[in-house]
């Protein structure tokens, strides 16, 4: 337990490191302190900017992120990182393995890299990630990064909190129908094709070309499609220009703020879903009776759809 | 309210062998844990560093080069300067069996020999976790 909220506050934006981090677990965990933080922060706070980066497993998003940040240190930018891999569904542990490739700003005094599980156990995104984020604003990092795998809609509705999205993926990732399907194609601001001295990485960029000049206004954003080699990195000087262009575009448009009320209203949706669950289906789920109405239904004397008006008293 | 138990694995200092590391990574994930592994060759600073800014609760070392007794007191120094005693540190490897006792009163609260059942340490972090 906290016995000083305003102690709490202080020692947060003042940037002392285990303060910052036991806020996190404090919003992580859901405990009644975070609450009375987050209430604060949220009423005094502005996010830092946001740049959100996604692509499949071993694209390079973590060795891009380690070589972007390294170019913002040069400057004297300090910046927070949000590295987040999948819950298992089956064990609720998670494996979180992305300060493996962030080893050379590991020890810098102004970078922050906290790894995070999705959680959100029942379907929806985790709150915890954008409290997260403000907590970083709060200690004063400028620029902060979202790192996350891109495989599923929970991925796409984290990267929709940035206010720039880079999407990584690689020469070999497959043909334009697979690039075409929805999903995280439809989000990206900045696209990097990583391992360009593979083969095939000028067809990938040909390709996404095409993809993102379909977009219908002209008049808006054109995502600009990059060839990068992030181990021996080169082409990252280009993705930090881009993402300062992106900045400009939003600011110059009125958009940065549009965007910002899309999350925090994404964010309302989080939390009200969030109550819901705990306050009327997580009981719900601990009852006996719901699992005879599973055998029930299983044995065909009972249907879904009457039990669960049943047990929501509709 | 969800207490899920946060754990960091580390290799500390030069060997380059994590078979042992990602198999106690991959065990104590699977016992509902979320297990932060860092990777290879890191120094106490690099350790000490994430383990506070990941705000673990147990910190796992696996080492193999012998070098333990030189490299774990640095990082119970650090944490210990940090005001992060309260970590639970363990640590595992070929760590000679002559050096436990010292190793213990640095304040290492278990070593876990090789052959050693993951279900084994997965109870004494459970344990030590919740005291």
């Amino acid at each position: 337990m906290v016995d000083n909220i305003d102690q709490l506050y202080a020692d947060i934006q003042r940037g002392n490191e285990n303060t910052i981090a036991k806020a996190i677990s404090m919003v992580e965990d859901g405990t009644k302190d975070a609450v009375k933080l987050m209430k604060k922060v949220y009423r005094n706070i502005e996010p830092a900017y946001l740049v959100g980066i996604s692509g499949p497993p071993g694209s390079g998003k973590s060795t891009i992120t380690q070589s972007i940040v390294q170019l913002w240190r040069k400057e004297n930018i300090k910046v927070a990182i949000i590295a987040i891999d999948p819950t298992s569904h089956f064990s609720g542990g998670a494996l979180l393995g992305d300060r493996i490739r962030m080893d050379k700003i590991s020890t810098d005094q102004g970078v922050f890299i906290r790894s995070m599980a999705t959680r959100g156990s029942l379907g929806g995104l985790n709150s915890s990630i954008y409290d997260t984020v403000l907590i970083f604003s709060l200690a004063g990092f400028e620029y902060i990064i979202i790192e996350t795998v891109g495989v599923g809609q929970n991925e796409i509705d984290i990267v929709k909190l940035a206010d720039t999205t880079i999407f990584v993926t690689v020469p070999e990732a497959g043909d334009e129908i697979q690039a075409y399907k929805a999903g995280l194609m439809e989000v990206g601001d900045i696209f990097v094709v990583n391992k360009a001295d593979r083969p095939k990485s000028k067809q990938m960029v040909l390709t996404i070309e095409q993809l993102v000049s379909f977009r219908e206004d002209k008049n808006i954003w054109m995502p600009p499609v990059l060839a990068t080699n992030a181990l021996k990195e080169e082409g990252i000087t280009d993705i930090k220009k881009r993402i300062n262009d992106h900045h400009i575009y939003l600011q110059e448009n009125d958009l940065l703020q549009k965007n910002r009320r899309e999350v925090i209203r994404a964010q309302m949706i989080n939390l009200m879903e969030k109550k819901l669950n705990e306050k009327y289906i997580s009981p719900i789920l601990k009852d006996q009776k719901f699992f005879k109405h599973i055998e029930l239904i299983c044995k065909k004397k009972e249907d879904p759809y009457s039990v669960v008006n049943e047990l929501l008293l509709l | 309210m969800d207490n899920i138990i946060k754990v960091l694995i580390a290799k500390p200092g030069l060997d380059g062998h994590d078979r042992g590391a990602k198999v106690i990574a991959r065990g104590l994930k699977e016992a509902g844990m979320e297990v932060v592994y860092t990777g290879l060759r890191q120094t106490p600073e690099q350790i000490v560093r994430s383990a506070i800014q990941e705000d673990v609760d147990v910190i796992g070392l696996s080492i193999l080069s012998g070098a333990h007794s030189y490299l774990f007191p640095e990082i119970m120094n650090r944490l210990k300067k940090a005001d992060r005693s309260d970590v639970v540190v363990i640590a595992g490897g070929i760590i000679p069996e002559d050096d436990h006792k010292k190793l213990k009163e640095l304040g290492i609260k278990a070593i876990f020999q090789p052959g050693t059942p993951i279900s084994k340490i997965v109870d004494f972090i459970e344990n030590e976790v919740q005291k």
